[in-house]
């Protein structure tokens, strides 16, 4: 999907956590998440720290949407 | 004596649980586990599975190294002839833990492997690292795949040379190997023709390398002037899922509109993916989604603007076909309605 996306010309960027799957997909901008159930949150943590991980996560896809890249390029948090 | 054989399966076949058991690290038992025993059949006594390890799903993929290492010792102690690993069908991460360790086992300790998975399974990526079988994408086809990994394993073992991939069940991978045609080129590339010519069904004998990817697009310049979409594989849908997006194989996605909404909350929304534990979804689907943050962003004017609509479905066992179809039309809808750029999330 993160391939058509970008195909239609659309910068996309796959926030996953099996970052080798989202490569083998294509995805050419890639943000690491937390577990596969709950990529972006972690219900170990209370509701505030869980936001602040999120927000960290978020913005980090953000930073990778505005930087250029050429190649496949995971952006680790 | 009887080839020894060390077997990985998954918790799922190892009837420990579902997806609420793909957190179990590895563990070791004696002789076959489940799938196992089709093989040992199919092997009437020339070879045999001394030991099984089975490990959660979930659990490989997030601790690769560490499941790796204890795989890897067990191996070593149990000094097998060969190490099989499935058959995984169309499940990603099974699929992709059973290339990998399989992949380890060999480089690492020098022993034979083999595993099985459907060709559209992403652990298929390493096919021309790790011997695998060509599966069907359901378990429905295991009936099918332990006879031919079985046959496979044993000409492994006893040293015997392998034949084409088309001939032995592998997929392809890379190596040639010459075998004598029963039909002349001339012949049989007439017949390819006429097949052609009338629409029916054909094998190339040729195929051509296929490199789908796609260059990256420009990046964003300016964030506060942005309008961002969400989308995710992960199921995330309006509680009740009003469309019945399949929880797995799903044949259309969903289109949402999150006006107006700041969180989404287990009043409001849950997943439909049955490929993960949907426990902590269903409680807080801003963990897949995070349309919380970005609201958070919106009013602080990091970003311009939350698209109105996000676009879901289940990344469950669905074909590569399907997927690619529901993006291609999706996205057709986000340049209309003047997207700039789209988060995906994927459990």
């Amino acid at each position: 999907m993160v391939k058509e996306i970008e195909r239609a010309g659309i910068p996309v960027v796959h926030m996953c956590t099996v970052t080798p799957i989202s490569m083998t997909v294509g995805a050419n901008r890639i943000v690491p998440t937390i577990a596969i159930p709950h990529p972006l949150g972690n219900p170990a943590l209370t509701l505030e720290e869980e936001k602040a991980i999120r927000r960290k996560l978020v913005s980090r896809a953000l930073e990778a949407l505005t930087t250029e890249v050429e190649d496949q390029t995971i952006f680790e948090v | 004596m009887s080839y020894r054989v060390v077997h990985y399966i998954n918790q799922f076949f190892a009837q420990i649980g579902g997806e609420e058991m793909a957190h179990v690290a590895p563990e070791l038992r004696e002789g076959f586990v489940g799938p196992g025993m089709a093989l040992s059949q199919a092997w009437k006594g020339e070879a045999e599975i001394v030991k099984t390890v089975v490990c959660g799903d979930s659990y490989f993929a997030e601790h690769e190294k560490e499941a790796k290492a204890q795989i890897l010792e067990w191996v070593k102690a149990e000094k097998p002839d060969m190490f099989i690993a499935g058959p995984a069908f169309n499940a990603g991460r099974y699929g992709y833990a059973c290339a990998n360790i399989c992949a380890a086992v060999q480089e690492e300790l020098g022993i034979p492997v083999l595993t099985g998975m459907y060709e559209e399974n992403p652990g298929a990526d390493l096919k021309n690292k790790v011997l695998m079988v060509a599966t069907a994408n359901s378990a429905a086809g295991m009936r099918k795949a332990a006879p031919v990994m079985a046959k496979l394993a044993l000409k492994i073992m006893k040293g015997e040379k392998l034949g084409a991939s088309c001939e032995e069940g592998y997929m392809p991978n890379g190596i040639r190997v010459n075998f004598f045609e029963k039909e002349r080129g001339a012949k049989r590339a007439v017949d390819m023709l006429v097949k052609k010519l009338n629409g029916k069904p054909f094998v190339t004998e040729y195929p051509m390398p296929s490199f789908d990817r796609v260059a990256p697009n420009k990046a964003i310049k300016d964030l506060s002037k942005a309008t961002i979409a969400l989308c995710t594989s992960g199921g995330i849908v309006p509680k009740g899922n009003p469309d019945h997006i399949e929880s797995s194989s799903a044949s259309h996605y969903g289109e949402y509109c999150i006006a107006g909404v700041d969180d989404l909350t287990a009043d409001t929304y849950e997943t439909a993916h049955g490929g993960y534990d949907p426990v902590y979804a269903n409680a807080d689907a801003d963990r897949v989604l995070p349309v919380d943050i970005m609201r958070e962003f919106e009013r602080e004017g990091k970003i311009g603007k939350l698209h109105d609509y996000f676009y879901t479905t289940v990344g469950n066992g669905t074909a590569v076909a399907s997927a690619k179809g529901f993006a291609a039309e999706y996205a057709q809808k986000l340049l209309a309605a003047g997207v700039d750029a789209v988060i995906m999330t994927s459990t």
